[in-house]
């Protein structure tokens, strides 16, 4: 008996919530950007449940470009971090404020 | 059957290991946790016979992205560990809102979407071997493939740029 499709379904929409609330809750940059992780992650999970349930191929291949945007993005990310970090010598979102009025 | 208890088994573990890394205070315990769920999710994507993109998610994400997620936090002098309170006025209640909000959003285009998918309820055992996909990759989406293959050398590039540009780390601000 295999799973059915709302199972992924309902398991995606899980994480993605838990991943949301992480970025609205956590100061901290770095779990910030594990939490957008989290969201892709669950983003993808869907792609590829509804991409088996059409018998269609496009979904995986959609989470393999999902995956390299998402290797480019924590590269970029964490560069942004580092750089900040030296700036500023911050790794919370609270105490970067230059902009502030 | 056997299936189904792999399914709840593994989804069981990756919410938990999901809400340890929003839940965790340590930035290194978080990490290893999103490992964890990589790690479930990956095992997910077998059941759903979507074998290479299980491999690609071990190899990319708990592979690639974990190891510079972890010497980031390994480099990054300063404190791990996040003080309690200290947090903008009302952002505990704007969240829940915000994620209630997100809730109900997600309930209702999930849901219509397998509303309307109707009859396939069960991810179909035919699709998913490597040659299919390669072949599909290869030739509708090969401008997407090439694409991407710009936009990681473009990250390289910008990461490279932006880490040799900024001050020293001895020098004064």
């Amino acid at each position: 008996m295999s799973v059915p499709v709302y199972g992924y379904v309902a398991l995606s929409g899980l994480l993605f919530l838990i991943g949301a609330i992480g970025v609205l809750v956590r100061r901290n940059v770095l779990v910030i950007l594990m939490c957008v992780e989290l969201m892709l992650n669950a983003a993808n999970l869907a792609l590829l449940a509804f991409g088996s349930a059409h018998q269609s191929l496009d979904g995986q291949v959609t989470v393999l470009m999902v995956m390299a945007v998402a290797a480019a993005e924590v590269a970029v990310g964490l560069a942004l971090i580092v750089t900040l970090f030296r700036h500023q010598g911050a790794t919370d979102v609270d105490e970067v404020s230059l902009l502030k009025g | 059957m056997f299936e189904l208890i792999l399914f709840v088994v593994f989804a069981v573990v990756a919410l938990a290991a999901a809400i340890g890394v929003v839940a965790q205070r340590n930035v290194l315990y978080s990490a290893l946790l999103l490992v964890l769920n990589f790690i479930c999710l990956a095992a997910l994507y077998v059941l759903m016979n979507a074998q290479f993109v299980a491999v690609a998610q071990i190899i990319v994400y708990a592979g690639a992205v974990m190891v510079l997620f972890l010497f980031t936090v390994m480099l990054l002098p300063g404190k791990r560990i996040e003080v309690a309170g200290r947090r903008l006025p009302g952002q505990t209640p704007l969240a829940i809102l915000l994620a209630l909000a997100l809730g109900a959003v997600l309930l209702l285009l999930l849901g219509g979407s397998l509303v309307a998918l109707g009859r396939p309820a069960h991810p179909a055992i035919t699709v998913g071997n490597v040659q299919a996909l390669a072949e599909v990759l290869f030739t509708r989406y090969i401008w997407a493939f090439e694409a991407t293959g710009v936009l990681l050398l473009v990250a390289v590039a910008g990461v490279v740029h932006l880490l040799r540009s900024g001050p020293r780390p001895g020098a004064p601000r």
